[in-house]
């Protein structure tokens, strides 16, 4: 088998110019790392970071019944949201495990904005088309945006030297469509790195100039390109669900702990009645949180024991930057996630003590 | 580059030899790759390794990697200094980051391993792959 081609974003040849570390991430050559993950972890907790995340798919829905269709495509519920505001959502398989996660952004009544996983964009776009019985336009429209993440407690003072449009004024979870540099934007204040910040889309082809003035505005707090290093240590801090990990199509919204994402009474949606099934049965294995109490980093795929017994699997797991931890995330059978239940990793086949402990694992001080 | 007095895998380790005994580090090209390293599990005095064997790991932000070890003998003292501080690995892999001290049971295998200029042509053929 050859491999395809990987897949850059408008960003690369700054990623290239910078001296990015860059990685194959799900067919997309992306960077790691610029000066190295831990100060890019720092700059973003004690700063402002600057993230290309490009790669991130866009699907737009639009037209009378576009509202109609988003809210049956995923668990949220759409219907309460308004113009200008953002939610974090499922999109289901009828059996009621995950096709992706993604942020649903309200432009207007009839017009959605979907951010979506960059490696799921094709499926998600099938999955929601082939669910338009509702006569809504859906449309994959991902080459028309660079995204970028402007992250950390300097990133409002960052971006707001580019923005005419008063950013402060953006509550979280919430967007405006306005300029940043002079180019017409839609500015999210929403992040993936459990930070204050923002997540701009726009146009690719002034990605260069914008990403440069961004860099030179976020200079005198001393702003950090970041790579998916530092994105996946500041998500997993702030025990934020990665797709392919926390999540896929084998797990479903309440065993990965995503209960307020999915609202039950307000309409139907794809997964719903399976959803319905599972709460009824009862919910077997549920994700926790985990702290290594031992030597040793648990990685993502390392085996969970409770006292000699296979009990379940890690899903995400490192060394916490900014607790001086290393911790992770994990399934385990319902009634032994609980803060306290001591279990053991099986790192390079030897068990290792951690112990399950409260998420998020860092919240920052509001 | 690499500095010349020492002797070097292809795995990326090095030996520095006074008399009897080898100091063991991984390279700068090795520490360059791994990135920020954030903890070192090392074998205990007293230990004996082949040549090959698993002598510990290193593992970065991002992932975890073997050290072998370049040539046998016995683990007679260990760089504790990288138990706190592991990120000596990375500011100065040649000096203060190194791994540990073993007593050569096996001189000989020092002449197997590669010169620094030999060492410098294996990670420019490994990097132009």
């Amino acid at each position: 088998m050859t491999a395809a081609p990987l897949k850059t974003t408008p960003l690369h040849g700054v990623h290239r110019e910078l001296a990015a570390r860059m990685v194959d991430f799900g067919g997309w050559e992306m960077p790691l790392q610029y000066s190295g993950i831990l100060a890019e972890h720092h700059a973003v907790r004690k700063s402002v970071g600057l993230f290309d995340v490009s790669h991130m798919g866009e699907i737009e829905i639009r037209g009378p019944q576009a509202g109609a269709l988003a809210d049956y495509v995923t668990t949220n519920s759409v219907a309460k949201l308004k113009p200008g505001q953002a939610q974090y959502s499922g999109l289901l398989y009828g059996h009621g495990g995950f096709v992706d996660d993604i942020l649903v952004h309200q432009v207007t009544g009839d017009h959605y904005f979907l951010c979506v996983n960059a490696s799921n964009q094709e499926k998600d776009y099938k999955h929601i088309a082939d669910a338009n019985r509702f006569s809504a336009t859906v449309e994959l429209t991902s080459d028309r945006y660079v995204q970028l993440a402007i992250q950390g407690p300097q990133a409002l003072a960052t971006l707001q030297k580019l923005a005419a449009t008063d950013l402060a004024a953006i509550r979280y979870y919430h967007f405006t469509d306005a300029e940043v540099a002079g180019v017409p934007a839609r500015i999210a204040r929403t992040g993936y790195t459990g930070e204050d910040g923002f997540e701009i889309y726009f146009a690719p082809a002034q990605a260069e100039r914008v990403w440069n003035e961004i860099l030179a505005a976020g200079q005198e707090f001393g702003i950090q390109p970041c790579g998916l290093g530092a994105r996946n240590t500041l998500r997993l801090e702030a025990a934020m669900a990665l797709y392919g990990h926390e999540i896929h199509a084998a797990i479903t919204p309440f065993e990965a702990g995503l209960d307020w994402i999915v609202k039950m009474n307000q309409g139907e949606f794809i997964g719903r009645s399976a959803l319905a099934r599972q709460k009824e049965q009862g919910i077997t294995r549920r994700l926790a949180g985990f702290e290594m109490t031992g030597r040793g980093i648990a990685r993502d795929g390392c085996e969970v024991s409770i006292a000699g017994s296979p009990a379940g699997w890690v899903t995400s797991g490192g060394p916490a930057p900014t607790l001086n931890k290393n911790i992770g995330l994990c399934y385990l059978p319902s009634e032994r996630a609980t803060p306290g239940q001591p279990v053991q990793m099986t790192i390079r086949n030897q068990p290792v003590e951690a112990v399950v402990v409260p998420t998020p694992f860092y919240q920052r001080a509001k | 580059m690499h500095p010349s007095d020492l002797h070097y895998t292809k795995e990326h380790e090095w030996v520095r030899v006074e008399r009897d005994t080898g100091v063991i580090g991984i390279t700068d090209h090795a520490q360059e790759e791994l990135g920020d390293i954030v903890y070192v599990d090392l074998p205990k005095p007293g230990a004996r390794f082949e040549r090959g064997g698993t002598l510990g790991s290193v593992e970065s932000v991002k992932a975890v990697s073997d050290i072998y070890a370049p040539v046998s003998g016995e683990i007679m003292e260990v760089n504790q200094a990288l138990a706190t501080a592991p990120e000596k690995l990375n500011q100065d892999p040649y000096g203060d980051g190194w791994l540990v001290r073993i007593k050569l049971s096996a001189p000989a295998e020092i002449q197997e391993m590669l010169s620094a200029a030999d060492y410098e042509k294996h990670v420019a053929a490994s990097k132009s792959e």
